[in-house]
């Protein structure tokens, strides 16, 4: 591999780990605060429809960008509607969420298959993205990259160092105890479940808007699944989470690379398989009590709540 | 014994009358949902040529999105015993569903595309999409700057193999050393990683585009990179207006009203055919503006010479990825051989 193929496989890496970051960081604030939304694949397609919809009528990215979010969010107070005022069962939720959004996206999306749509612009700021290693590496993506990276870090920020954040914490911990402080448990998770939906609309809307600027079924292709399992992985802290997204976006992009090179060390079969592996072993091990403890996992994870209990 | 034959007689009262007082119901089961511009757009297109084309003799409808393994048992149950007389399901997985299903339901006839399998009430059918392959990969040897092509496969499965080998071996009857570099997906459709993966084949080298994928995210990659590329299954040229140099279009239409005709007629009778450009079923979308003249007169001429079978792609001497010959010179591959092909040929 010379420099120039180096320098192209770290630059798809990113692309391929955005989306990603973005729904997993969503996520992981959610599930701090207590609640398991397993929807993110569908808020994801919400989005990621939303977006690319009304980019195409209107023209403007950052409308699409904004609707694209709101669309995750809408999902998410759907959800946060059925499990949190009405308390019913996170899982099976959040599973109908996913297949809900699957097939409002389809709905809304049948006049849009085949448009095209103008790529999301990338920054360039003058003399600098012209650097020869540095430019490209680093200061020519789209928008939405950045703000994954500010994201992330305002949220491990908020999470360790703000009130607000340790409210959070402690009303996933434990939300009997929290009550009995006086914290408003279901508006806090409210607001997570809120957050998540919205980053999930966002990582879909930067699947439609500018990974690949067009809108089909099942464009995200199960990444919301892959995005649940790397909250685990990255054990609920955000620059972990971040760091599971690129390693898992760079080991994908590293294989196309190998293929294209004419290296197959493993059976492609098996590196399509590896993702969904991870996601059945950890799940498997956070099932587990001792496991679950030692990962710190929220304490009150997927408890339904009720304040007259 | 007796209930049976009550039974048949009761079917025989429920069928249909022979004068055409009541259409015939056609289903459809497809694999994917019909806007994806793809596979099964092109099958739904030909349902609805194919209904246009018989009026009010003919009700058809269709599943969309059914998984292959027991949900398409039960579609096909279901369309079945719903009163549907002829049945096409048209994906590969679908076929031993469709073979148990059929067995229940003698009187109903049941078509199945991409598969191997026949019974008495159970056809099969086929299209040759290597053969527009052909053409491209002898665009591809003349377009090609760099002598190498990027192809963004599915699966390594005798259809997607023998669509790659038969591209390499046209590009390398232009340019001998002509190379086509692969990457399989394991997956129909996933536009993002399509992408990714069109990215890193012209980031090493290549710069001409085929893809056997649902998607049309190669060519939008294609078209973004100032590079051309090949489509399959629909016309691309939508998303790719200077990139496509043209597309391989499925077109099932006169199968679809031949057999449905048939079914009319009652001379029905099962069937395995596999079809070609000769049958109008494999149809090259217009050339693109990046074909130069002198390209365009040799696919022209690749094209009649598929259609009148002077060009035979798949004749020895054929060696394989590693260089050993497998096909001897003066032999031609069998259909059969064809269909089981599950090696590459020298210059991928």
């Amino acid at each position: 591999m010379n420099g120039g193929i180096l320098i192209a496989a770290l630059v798809s890496a990113t692309t391929g780990a955005t989306p990603l970051v973005l729904a997993a960081v969503g996520e992981t604030v959610s599930e701090r605060s207590g609640v398991l939304n397993l929807g993110v694949e569908g808020m994801m397609l919400a989005g990621a429809v939303g977006a690319f919809a009304t980019t195409a009528v209107t023209g403007s990215d950052l409308l699409g960008i904004f609707v694209g979010g709101a669309a995750g969010a809408a999902l998410a107070a759907l959800f946060a509607l059925v499990t949190l005022t009405l308390a019913a069962n996170q899982v099976a939720s959040g599973l109908a969420v996913t297949i809900f959004g699957t097939g409002l996206s389809s709905l809304l999306g049948a006049g849009f298959v085949g448009r095209r749509a103008i790529p999301l612009a990338h920054v360039h700021i003058p003399l600098l993205s012209d650097l020869p290693i540095l430019g490209p590496l680093l200061l020519r993506y789209d928008p939405l990259v950045y703000f994954s990276v500010a994201i992330t870090a305002f949220v491990a920020w908020a999470l360790a160092h703000t009130r607000a954040g340790l409210i959070l914490r402690a009303v996933g911990e434990n939300d009997d105890s929290a009550h009995a402080l006086g914290h408003n448990v279901i508006r806090v998770r409210y607001l997570a479940v809120l957050f998540g939906g919205a980053m999930s609309g966002l990582a879909g809307a930067y699947l439609s808007l500018a990974a690949t600027p067009m809108w089909v079924e099942g464009l995200t292709a199960g990444r919301g699944w892959i995005a649940l399992a790397l909250v685990v992985f990255g054990a609920w802290r955000p620059w972990r989470v971040f760091a599971g997204a690129y390693l898992f976006g760079g080991i994908s992009v590293l294989q196309l690379f190998l293929q294209g090179a004419g290296f197959v060390l493993v059976p492609t079969q098996v590196l399509a398989m590896i993702p969904y592996l991870a996601t059945i072993l950890v799940l498997v091990v956070i099932s587990s009590g001792g496991a679950r403890r030692r990962l710190q996992a929220p304490g009150s994870l997927g408890n339904p709540f009720r304040a007259a209990r | 014994m007796k209930r049976r034959t009550m039974l048949g007689g009761a079917l025989a009262l429920g069928a249909r009358p022979a004068w055409g007082a009541s259409p015939l119901k056609v289903a459809f089961v497809y694999t994917g949902p019909v806007a994806d511009m793809g596979y099964t757009f092109e099958h739904d297109l030909a349902r609805r040529a194919m209904q246009t084309h018989f009026v009010d003799a003919v009700q058809s409808h269709y599943v969309e999105n059914v998984a292959e393994g027991p949900d398409c048992e039960r579609v096909l149950r279901q369309l079945a015993s719903g009163g549907d007389d002829l049945i096409f399901a048209t994906s590969f997985g679908f076929m031993n569903s469709v073979m148990r299903v059929a067995r229940q339901f003698p009187d109903v006839k049941f078509e199945q595309a991409t598969g191997y399998k026949t019974a008495a009430n159970v056809s099969e059918f086929n299209l040759r999409f290597y053969e527009g392959r052909i053409v491209c990969g002898t665009l591809a040897g003349m377009l090609s700057k760099t002598g190498i092509a990027g192809y963004v496969a599915a699966y390594p499965i005798p259809e997607v193999i023998m669509g790659i080998n038969a591209f390499t071996l046209a590009a390398r009857k232009v340019n001998p050393k002509f190379q086509v570099k692969i990457i399989y997906l394991n997956s129909w459709i996933d536009p993002p990683r399509e992408a990714d993966a069109a990215r890193s084949l012209l980031d090493q080298g290549a710069d001409i585009l085929s893809d056997h994928m649902d998607s049309s995210a190669v060519m939008q990659t294609a078209e973004a990179r100032g590079v051309l590329a090949f489509g399959q299954s629909s016309d691309r040229s939508k998303v790719g207006p200077k990139a496509q140099l043209t597309s391989i279009v499925d077109n099932w239409a006169p199968y679809y009203i031949k057999r449905v005709q048939a079914a009319l007629d009652g001379t029905w009778k099962t069937s395995s055919v596999w079809l070609g450009m000769k049958d109008g079923a494999i149809v090259l979308s217009p050339w693109g503006p990046g074909v130069t003249p002198a390209a365009r007169a040799a696919g022209d001429r690749m094209k009649a010479g598929i259609i009148d079978g002077s060009v035979q792609i798949f004749a020895g001497p054929i060696n394989d990825q590693s260089g050993t010959l497998r096909i001897p010179a003066g032999q031609v591959m069998t259909d059969d051989q064809v269909l089981k092909m599950d090696w590459l040929v020298e210059g991928t």
